[in-house]
């Protein structure tokens, strides 16, 4: 069947494409691009006033499922990425049972083919049961699709074992993801050490515990050769240790959270509020501007939110007994466009190579761009949507985000997987269609 | 003249005004304390529960007494037996509590925070009998009292607070009050003991050398070594600690003539004290200390609990 | 503080206070035959004051001096609740009142709720073998079963005003003045030196 997009803004750093015209598209592929395109029957949809760009991809997301349904599942959390703009997530393996085996990764994928609204990504674990000991079977989760490998939730401690899954992965082709944290340094830490910690009377997490791993994981990246991929980096020196590592010339690359982008941790206030409890913590003013130079000067690769849904009960407890993590994946893209884009951090191709291009690169997904033959996964941003972030309006289980509340311009409104709507004039429509 | 205060959670909320009346009424107390009968009907028909969900007994007591003095009618709850222990959330726990209808909860927790909680959830006036490593806030205010009791005042006086403060509920609060009353405050630690950032706190001057300090302070504030809240080790032994800096009768000599010797309880004894000092007839006022947390302790419930008009606006 | 009093009356100046006073002197002697086993203790703010000057009328009298205390009853009102915490004052009790014949000493008796927190204040700190009752001024509308013994003046009044003596001690001029009450006012003792006698307006 085909669809007709005509007279958005169509935005691609890929192709070097900013202008308005129409896309033609057929069987779930890009068939033409042009002005006053015409077909003979099909959907049309008249998108004036708004900007497709390649299909958003959040290669960091906890999409709870298997084991943990009750604070999100397959379902609820890719229709909350739909009604983010995505048309693709990377989920994290840390589930129970963790995904470290091939059948967990096809577990993944079938309940995503089944329920999913947007394509799912899975990652697998390092180590057999996130344990940093014993390497898992990465060579069976890659021939069942797995597309990366991480330990998220915490740092392979021991650097002979990091060694090991860098060789290890490096024979498949796949990053190595790494969430950085040296747990001697860091042990039961709450929040940034410093002013928040001493004022808060909650035990430091370190920047130095983030950034000597990163440290090490450079040097074992140059020893293995193997790409490393640094996740959520929060702080300003582990940034300029990625700069200086790309300028050697070693396959290294990084992602950042809007949340570290906009967020600092002078912002925890006597109210111990929970939503404010991330790993890795708030950091710094200085870090922020840090992060944020870094997202404009090529150095960081990839917005990604690090979604991470609970239960609200969980979450309404003491500091010290709540769960790290916010939701992300429905703010996202309002927060990048409004703050980033809409302050001159960054302009929108630059958006565009963060969130869509950049994530399918690292993950060796396939590429797409706004050319003919391309999959025509797509996401329509409309950028004068004035919204309020609420949480009524949020499809994914939780809402545990302290970005409620906040005024935002800019948001999706249609999301095309495989030509297909999953997301039509701001209301998630469908599951993905094969 | 009305007190403008609901809660009692972060001295940081309180005025020098504010610490002045507490400091006044509880000087009015005093007086009750010293007759017979050591008990008034102020506040008859209150009920205040005392929540400590982790162990505690010389703030549990103080409390107690400061609530049965003032014929208030005082449930103690937790300790082994929380709810806590069974997987009821703090939430839940204060809602039941609230379904009993009481006026005031105490809360010891050692999560911190969570006295915050506490108050927002239940609606009642909140007093924090310390919270993790955070606010210990009428434990500041009774070693002020005890302070101006010595001194007369406790503007300009030069108090050297000594050992965790890295770790101490007490420092979170006693260093913000001594700031607010025109007091020049001294930490003076080994560096594992110390938090990231003590000047946040207020403290004026940060240093390791015990010696050099000693001789320009008015108080002397030692801090118990809290072998039960320590992560990893910070001092390489006992010894070497009460070395370094444990107050002895030798580092006697380097103090000013009036210097006082405080310290919040319980005393490890050899440790951060030694038994002279900490017996030293005219240096130590420790018991004057716990004597005086009665008496703030009353002054406190006196005045949150004072009027239905409270907090609102006045 | 914005003063929107107004006052109504002056009923006593500071000479009739100071014949009144005399007269309960010279009552309390004769219905206690003499000084000897009698004490003096004023109601903070103000009856503190009259017991002084009483007391100091009895040495004139008698050439004795009487024990004097003074004695705070906020620990003991019984509007504690419904009333923001009233500042306190020091209770200054320094004799043994057990087997006394204590006067208690109060500004104006109205309502009759202050002298029984006074009395059950008084019963904390011993037992006196009797407890009398000397006021300034009685304004009616009791409450409680309570009666003075001596009296300096009864000043019928209407329940919207204050009745509040005024002392030079404390607030330059002596006086009791019938005021109207304003909005939000309190009956009772007017705060010390906090509000002026006015002139009354000739």
């Amino acid at each position: 069947m085909a669809l007709m997009l005509k007279n958005a803004r169509l935005l691609d750093p890929q192709v070097g494409l900013d202008e308005v015209a129409d896309i033609l598209i057929r069987d779930g592929r890009i068939v033409e691009i042009g002005h006053d395109l015409e077909m003979p029957k099909g959907i049309e949809r008249d998108l004036s006033g708004k900007i497709i760009v390649p299909g958003l991809v959040d290669m960091h997301v906890h999409l709870r499922d298997p084991g943990f349904e009750y604070k999100g599942d397959i379902e609820s959390e890719t229709k909350a990425a739909a009604h983010g703009g995505f048309t693709a997530v990377c989920a994290m393996p840390n589930t129970n049972p963790v995904c470290d085996n091939a059948t967990i990764v096809e577990y993944v994928q079938r309940k995503a083919s089944e329920v999913g609204f947007c394509r799912v990504l899975v990652s697998g674990a390092l180590t057999q049961g996130l344990e940093g000991e014993v390497l898992s079977e990465m060579g069976d989760m890659v021939a069942h699709g797995a597309v990366a490998f991480t330990d998220d939730g915490r740092g392979v401690q021991d650097s002979g074992m990091m060694r090991r899954t860098m060789d290890y992965a490096k024979q498949f082709d796949r990053v190595v993801m790494c969430h950085c944290q040296d747990e001697g340094l860091v042990g039961a830490g709450q929040v940034n050490e410093g002013e928040c910690s001493t004022r808060l009377g909650l035990l430091g997490w370190p920047a130095e515990g983030e950034e000597l791993e990163i440290m090490r994981d450079i040097a074992l990246c140059r020893l293995t050769g193997c790409h490393f991929h640094a996740q959520h980096v929060t702080t300003a020196r582990g940034l300029e240790l990625i700069r200086a590592a790309k300028a050697e010339g070693l396959p290294v690359t990084c992602e950042v959270t809007p949340h570290h982008l906009l967020l600092d941790d002078s912002m925890i206030g006597e109210d111990y509020d929970t939503n404010y409890k991330v790993n890795p913590p708030l950091r710094t003013k200085a870090d922020v501007a840090a992060l944020r130079a870094g997202l404009a000067d090529g150095t960081v690769d990839a917005i990604v939110t690090d979604h991470a849904p609970h239960a609200t009960y969980e979450k309404d407890r003491e500091f010290e007994l709540a769960p790290f993590g916010m939701t992300g994946i429905e703010t996202s893209l309002g927060l990048m466009l409004t703050h980033m884009v809409g302050e001159g951090v960054i302009g929108l191709n630059r958006l565009v190579e963060l969130m869509a291009v950049n994530p399918r690169t690292i993950l060796r997904d396939e590429r797409v761009a706004i050319e003919p033959g391309s999959i025509a996964d797509l996401t329509v941003i409309d950028p004068d949507a004035e919204w309020t972030v609420a949480k009524d309006d949020f499809c994914s289980k939780a809402q545990n985000t302290p970005f409620v509340g906040w005024n935002l311009r800019g948001r999706a409104t249609d999301v095309f997987v495989g030509g297909y709507a999953t997301m039509e004039d701001g209301a998630v429509c469908s599951t993905v269609k094969k | 003249m009305a007190f403008n205060h609901k809660h009692l959670i972060n001295i940081s909320d309180y005025s020098a005004e504010d610490i002045t009346r507490i400091l006044d009424t509880a000087a009015s107390f005093r007086a009750v304390n010293e007759r017979r009968i050591k008990k008034v009907p102020t506040l008859k028909g209150f009920t205040v529960v005392n929540m400590f969900n982790e162990p505690s007994t010389r703030t549990r007591s103080s409390f107690e007494l400061a609530e049965k003095r003032l014929s208030c009618d005082t449930l103690n709850f937790g300790g082994s037996s929380t709810s806590t222990v069974k997987g009821e959330s703090l939430r839940d726990t204060v809602q039941t509590l609230c379904s009993y209808k009481i006026d005031a909860i105490v809360v010891r927790d050692k999560h911190a925070g969570a006295p915050r909680k506490v108050a927002d959830v239940s609606g009642v006036s909140v007093i924090c009998a310390g919270d993790g490593k955070h606010q210990h806030p009428t434990q500041a205010l009774l070693d002020l009292y005890t302070i101006r009791e010595r001194f007369g005042r406790i503007e300009g006086l030069r108090v050297g607070i000594v050992g965790d403060i890295g770790h101490s509920r007490v420092c979170g609060s006693l260093i913000p009050a001594l700031k607010i009353m025109g007091a020049h405050v001294t930490v003076i630690a080994p560096p594992t003991l110390m938090p990231a950032a003590p000047e946040i706190l207020g403290a004026d001057e940060i240093t390791c050398d015990l010696d050099a300090a000693l001789p320009e302070l008015d108080v002397v504030y030692m801090l118990r070594i809290q072998r039960e809240r320590l992560e990893g080790a910070p001092y390489p032994s006992l010894r070497e600690y009460n070395l370094l800096f444990g107050l002895t009768e030798e580092r006697e000599k380097l103090m000013r003539p009036e210097a006082i010797v405080c310290h919040p309880g319980p005393v490890n004894r050899g440790v951060e004290l030694d038994d002279y000092m900490c017996d030293h007839p005219q240096r130590s006022v420790i018991l004057d200390q716990v004597y005086s947390g009665v008496l703030v302790r009353m002054a406190v419930l006196y005045l949150l609990l004072g009027g239905t008009d409270n907090g609102v606006d006045a | 503080m914005t003063d929107t009093r107004t006052v109504k009356s002056v009923c006593m100046d500071a000479d009739e206070i100071e014949r009144s006073l005399t007269r309960i002197a010279h009552q309390i002697l004769e219905a206690n035959h003499g000084a000897s086993n009698i004490a003096l203790v004023g109601i903070l703010t103000r009856g503190d004051l009259l017991a002084h000057r009483l007391a100091s009328k009895i040495k004139q009298i008698e050439g004795t001096d009487v024990p004097l205390g003074a004695l705070d009853i906020s620990f003991y009102r019984d509007d504690f609740a419904t009333h923001l915490s009233p500042e306190v004052h020091s209770t200054d009790i320094r004799f043994d009142i057990d087997g006394l014949t204590v006067v208690l000493v109060d500004d104006v008796l109205f309502t009759g709720r202050t002298i029984r927190a006074a009395l059950d204040a008084l019963s904390d700190f011993g037992r006196p073998s009797c407890v009398q009752l000397a006021v300034l001024v009685d304004r009616g509308h009791r409450e409680l079963p309570i009666r003075a013994d001596f009296v300096g003046k009864n000043v019928p009044s209407s329940s919207h005003e204050n009745v509040r003596l005024f002392l030079e001690e404390v607030d330059g001029v002596s006086a009791v003045e019938v005021l109207e009450m304003a909005p939000g006012d309190r009956a009772g003792s007017a705060p010390l030196g906090a509000e002026q006698p006015q002139e009354k307006e000739a």
